[in-house]
């Protein structure tokens, strides 16, 4: 093996580097200064209109902040419950959709046929309505021995209702990306079907499909907001109340950057995965 | 080495035929191999020794005819493919490891999925493979890592390790780097040792030459002439034969 600690760059490199690092400084100091130049502008141009001040007061009040956000937080523990078991609940539902799509045996037509006919379905519907349908539809037929129940489950269902049929697309676009010989191999060596979907294809499909399916769960993310219709008390609901109440809107400024705060984490964790995902497909397949 | 019983081919294929649609791809073939030989398949592009293989594996469905393995007819509707999948490997000519595992799952994986050996007994086996192919430093690698030749070797012991009563190839090197092609040649030649039955599809005439027991010339869909290697190259009788071979300069 060469060692390259003992390595010297010839003039011509060192050279080379020099002029990149020029380069580099410059083109920082140009992107700082433009960064600041909007901000004033934006700053500028916003606090000069003429309803500023009262726009300021009703959506930008401290004391309001503060007292909203110990409620709002409480409701965001709901929030990430209902996001924990939906995200469950779709990861489950939406691989079963997409396993039943790519059964190819004449005698699975029946779940073929519903996996599409559902996808089709929840991809159009949109997601208010189905928690109107599914919130206030099912507590309405009245289901002996049930009881009462709660918004926040009919929120769940409601959410892995629709979300699986995203997530089902996803997982059934990452199963038809891998190649088909890679299954033919499986077979080959004599695994059954269900094994080298088991071991062989699926393994390979979600990684494939990692990035998007973080894309997903972002999204679900904020929609576990919505259940609020349902009457739960989650963060945006708790905000609400206190919008009410102090005849402010601080309190919803305050739930929405909580929702952002929740979300950089995973769209920092999206991120990453596809910048690996996309460095690992680089090499593979050499043959 | 055991003196072949003639009567007991390991493998009898009889009157295959093949249609995609209207297309004939496979016009009519009889093939046998009997325990501990190579066959080599040779014929020009498209000539239908891909297909043969595949349905010798039964992963195409054949048109017509008839296949049976150590005399148990295997073409027949009732028959279980998994396991007769079991009894016959089958390497391509490329994409055969399994990219997300490592070298020793790759082999490990149907020795324990489907034969139901335990992790220990499997990775005993597959080091002993990989041992012998100069590749247990890589056993915890990812295929991607490895090099063409390598990879292909690592394909064809996976086959070998569970024991296949036939070992299908189908030239597992002509996706190859010429400079690769000399260390799957020779594990092919080492296998023939140890008594494994194997048909292998080809373009490296000069090997077939050297290691089959008996070479199948296809011609458009048809076995057109079949002979003992030594006797088929040196005296070719059929006209296509002769054109084939001329074609290929050996
Ligand atoms: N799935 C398919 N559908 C339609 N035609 C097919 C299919 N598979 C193979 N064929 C056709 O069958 C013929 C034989 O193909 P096959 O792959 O068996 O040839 P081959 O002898 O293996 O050729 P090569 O040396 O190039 O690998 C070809 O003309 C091919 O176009
Ligand atoms: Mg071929």
């Amino acid at each position: 093996m060469l060692d390259n600690s003992q390595f010297e760059p010839s003039p011509a490199e060192q050279e080379r580097r020099r002029i990149r690092v020029r380069a580099h400084r410059r083109s920082l100091l140009v992107s700082l200064t433009s960064t600041v130049v909007f901000a004033v502008v934006v700053w500028f141009g916003l606090t000069s209109t003429p309803g500023w001040s009262r726009v300021q007061a009703s959506f930008f009040d401290w004391p309001t902040a503060e007292k909203a956000l110990p409620l709002v937080l409480n409701g965001l523990l709901l929030n990430l419950r209902v996001l924990f078991f939906a995200a469950i609940g779709v990861l489950i539902f939406g691989l079963l959709l997409a396993l039943m799509r790519t059964l190819r045996n004449p005698v699975f037509f029946p779940l073929r046929l519903f996996a599409r006919v559902y996808v089709d379905f929840f991809r159009g519907l949109p997601l208010l309505i189905v928690l109107y349908l599914v919130g206030f539809g099912v507590p309405g037929l009245r289901l002996d021995g049930v009881g009462r129940i709660s918004p926040e489950l009919l929120g769940i269902a409601a959410l892995v209702l629709t979300y699986s049929a995203y997530v089902a697309e996803v997982f059934r676009a990452g199963i038809e990306a891998i190649h088909p010989s890679q299954r033919l191999a499986a077979r080959s060596l004599g695994l059954s079907y269900a094994q080298s979907m088991r071991y062989v294809v699926l393994p390979q499909a979600v990684r494939r499909v990692a990035p998007p399916l973080m894309n997903d769960f972002v999204s679900l993310q904020k929609d576990v907001g919505l259940i609020s219709i349902l009457g739960a008390v989650d963060a945006v609901r708790a905000a609400q109340i206190q919008v009410a109440m102090s005849a402010n809107f601080t309190p919803y400024l305050v739930a929405g950057l909580l929702f952002v705060l929740l979300a950089i984490p995973s769209i920092r964790f999206a991120d990453h995965i596809t910048e690996k995902f996309a460095k690992r497909e680089q090499v593979g397949n050499l043959l | 080495m055991t003196e072949i019983d003639w009567n007991n081919p390991r493998l009898k294929v009889r009157g295959l035929r093949k249609n995609f649609d209207q297309r004939v791809v496979l016009g009519g073939v009889d093939l046998e191999i009997y325990p501990g030989q190579i066959v080599a398949l040779i014929g020009s592009s498209g000539s239908g020794k891909s297909t043969l293989l595949r349905c010798i594996n039964l992963i195409e469905t054949i048109s017509d005819g008839q296949i049976w393995l150590e005399g148990e007819d295997i073409s027949v509707a009732s028959i279980n493919q998994d396991s007769v999948r079991r009894e016959i490997g089958l390497v391509f000519q490329s994409f055969n490891l399994f990219a997300h595992l490592s070298i020793l799952d790759n082999i490990t994986l149907a020795l324990r999925k489907v034969q139901g050996k335990t992790k220990a007994e499997a990775e005993e086996i597959a080091m002993n493979w990989l041992d012998r192919i100069g590749l247990a430093d890589k056993a915890n690698d990812y295929p991607d890592k490895l090099s063409g030749g390598q990879q292909q070797r690592t394909a064809i012991v996976r086959a070998v390790a569970l024991n296949p009563k036939v070992l299908l190839l189908d030239e597992v090197t002509s996706a190859l780097d010429p400079e690769l092609v000399g260390e799957v040649l020779e594990l092919i030649r080492d296998l023939k040792k140890t008594g494994t039955t194997i048909i292998m599809a080809t373009h490296e005439l000069s090997f077939a030459r050297d290691v089959a027991d008996w070479v199948v010339f296809l011609d458009q869909g048809v076995v057109a002439e079949e002979g003992e290697a030594a006797e088929f190259f040196a005296h070719p009788k059929n006209l296509r034969t002769h054109e084939f071979l001329s074609r290929l300069n050996i």
